[in-house]
């Protein structure tokens, strides 16, 4: 295989040439190394590049492929990690300040799965600090352009692996989702992302932000790669009291077949505020399941307003909690001059932190003091405990509930930050899904006018991955190229 | 805006959340938590009067095993990441006098 046909492949058709004999994990790792020369500069997926361990563990998996140690799908895949997953002995920054030098002692359980699947790590993506934001422009060490248009944002937080992804300079990644944090970069860059069910990827090693809502996940070319690297991620963890014991044969779920499903459309995702081109794009591809099929059907999810301002009270008020680690004590960056202990926690974390990630703190910590935690913390949980509910009506009726990941493209550069409410309600489709604990897909469905990526969402009930698969496989199939 | 937050009330939060705002960053703070609370406040609407909590989306059980060490002793590749060590310990500033 030349170097455009190994670019060419999705993760798993390149590791099944690799197994044929037809190319080399050297051979593909210099391939992603090619393209990173070429764009990095220009996109800055990257926070971390380790050209020497690519390679190293690039002859390393050869060998064992050669011995026939490793046959699986993943087997020699260069891949990219969202910089909040710990990575034994390479940099961890969160993309922020205070974990500038971050070198992880012990690696997340997902990357020990993922290199015992035969994958090979290219390095660490930007995102979002701490994965506190929608557009990866609060990283501290710039900003990721969307590789479709580069003046475009590539989304958040997991904008860097996505990107990466889009572009070529990985075969596959993961991300975390908090709160739409792995589909909705996924859709803004025209590739395939997932949320698993809470509980399905142990989170071991996985930097906290909400520990209620964070999920890792895969970010790659298509369903099927995305079905291979949940099968390879996924796993119980005595690590993780929250890791699931549950069925996880993914890849049984692709099979071009939706006839006879029921998929509800929430008429409260196609309301106010959604762009007509992603409103058209998400229809025509429900139409697409439906020639095939499914049967599709509208109906009313109630509570979708109040998702937005539940999470945002759930997840800063947990950020709030799991961010007091960083004091400057056991790992990270400590301020320079200071009187006292409890003068260099607060200088060093005022330095340390960003713009974004410091608003969380401090709305967090507001609704977690007494006197504030029930009318805002606990009501919030209550809410919760509402949207759970309406989900779990709505699934006594559908099998999945499809809509659109994000009420429009990827927004230019520079234009989110200014006013983090209106940011924040870019959320509205994705939030709910990780209130819920759910299962949730973006899939490309098309382009706008200006050529920007639109992505399909469907939903699944929890564990009920393989239904999510199995529609998007379909409907990827049945599209063709159309989606890319 | 309906909530207006005091400059005690950022003080005070500034002491919880451990961090030291300078004056412009405070009044910033104040103005979005003010924002952020009128649109929470939204959740005020739904009637919640019996509604259980829920923290966790699946019922929880403590998860126990065995207290057995099962990692090697990582203590130089940790404390490689420390800002301050001695003696094969985290250093801090004195606290006390």
């Amino acid at each position: 295989m030349n170097r455009e046909e190994i670019l060419a492949a999705t993760a798993t058709e390149l590791s099944q040439k690799i197994r044929a004999g037809e190319t080399t994990v050297k051979e593909a790792a210099e391939a992603v190394l090619y393209v990173i020369e070429e764009k990095e500069e220009t996109l800055h997926c990257y926070v971390t590049i380790d050209k020497e361990k690519l390679m190293a563990g690039a002859e390393a998996v050869q060998k064992k492929i050669d011995a026939g140690e490793l046959s699986g799908p993943l087997a020699g895949v260069p891949f990219a990690l969202k910089d909040n997953i710990c990575t034994k002995g390479m940099r961890t920054t969160c993309s922020s300040r205070i974990l500038e030098n971050f070198i992880p002692a012990y690696s997340a359980q997902a990357v020990e799965n993922l290199e015992k699947a035969g994958a090979v790590i290219i390095g660490k993506t930007n995102m979002d600090e701490f994965a506190m934001g929608s557009t990866t422009e609060t990283s501290a060490f710039g900003v990721t352009r969307n590789p479709r248009n580069l003046l475009h944002v590539p989304g958040g937080s997991s904008g860097g692996s996505a990107a990466a992804v889009a572009a070529g300079e990985c075969f596959a990644a993961l991300g975390s989702d908090t709160g739409g944090s792995i589909r909705q970069p996924a859709s803004y860059c025209g590739v395939v992302g997932m949320k698993p069910t809470y509980g399905t990827v142990s989170r071991y090693g996985l930097v906290a932000y909400g520990s209620s809502l964070d999920q890792i996940g895969p970010i790659t070319k298509d369903v099927r790669d995305c079905a291979a690297v949940l099968y390879a991620i996924a796993s119980h963890d005595q690590k993780d009291s929250t890791s699931m014991k549950r069925d996880c044969r993914f890849m049984d779920a692709l099979k071009k077949d939706v006839k006879g499903m029921k998929i509800g459309i929430p008429q409260d995702y196609f309301g106010d505020g959604l762009d007509p081109e992603v409103k058209k794009a998400v229809l025509d591809a429900a139409g697409m399941l439906k020639e095939n099929g499914a049967v599709v059907e509208t109906f009313d999810l109630s509570l979708v307003q109040y998702a937005i301002p539940a999470y945002y009270t759930i997840a800063a008020a947990e950020a709030s909690s799991n961010l007091e680690r960083f004091d400057g004590i056991k790992y990270g960056y400590r301020t320079k001059e200071f009187e006292g202990l409890h003068n260099m926690y607060k200088k060093t974390r005022s330095e340390g932190f960003g713009a974004e990630v410091k608003r969380r703190i401090m709305l967090g910590s507001f609704v977690l003091s007494s006197g504030y935690y029930d009318a805002y913390y606990l009501k919030a949980l209550k809410v919760k405990t509402l949207i759970k509910k309406a989900f779990d009506e709505a699934f006594e009726r559908y099998d999945l509930i499809l809509g659109p990941v994000a009420p429009t493209t990827a927004p230019r550069l520079g234009e989110s930050l200014a006013d983090p409410l209106k940011m924040y309600l870019g959320d509205i489709y994705t939030i709910a899904v990780n209130l819920a604990g759910l299962p949730a897909i973006s899939v490309p469905c098309g382009f706008d006018g200006k050529g920007l990526p639109i992505g399909l969402q469907l939903i699944g009930n929890c564990f009920e991955e393989n239904k999510i698969l199995r529609a998007a496989y379909t409907y990827e199939q049945a599209a063709g190229q159309k989606g890319r | 805006m309906v909530n207006r937050i005091s400059e005690e009330t950022i003080e005070y939060v500034g002491i919880l959340a451990k961090l030291e705002l300078s004056e412009e960053e405070k009044k910033q703070a104040g103005q979005d938590m003010g924002r952020m609370l009128d649109y929470i406040d939204k959740l005020g609407e739904l009637d919640t009067e019996g509604v259980e909590p829920m923290s966790h989306v699946f019922s929880m059980e403590n998860v126990f095993r065995e207290d057995v060490v099962t990692n090697k002793d990582m203590r130089d590749d940790i404390l490689k990441n420390a800002p301050g060590q001695k003696d094969g310990m985290f250093q801090v500033p004195r606290t006390v006098e």
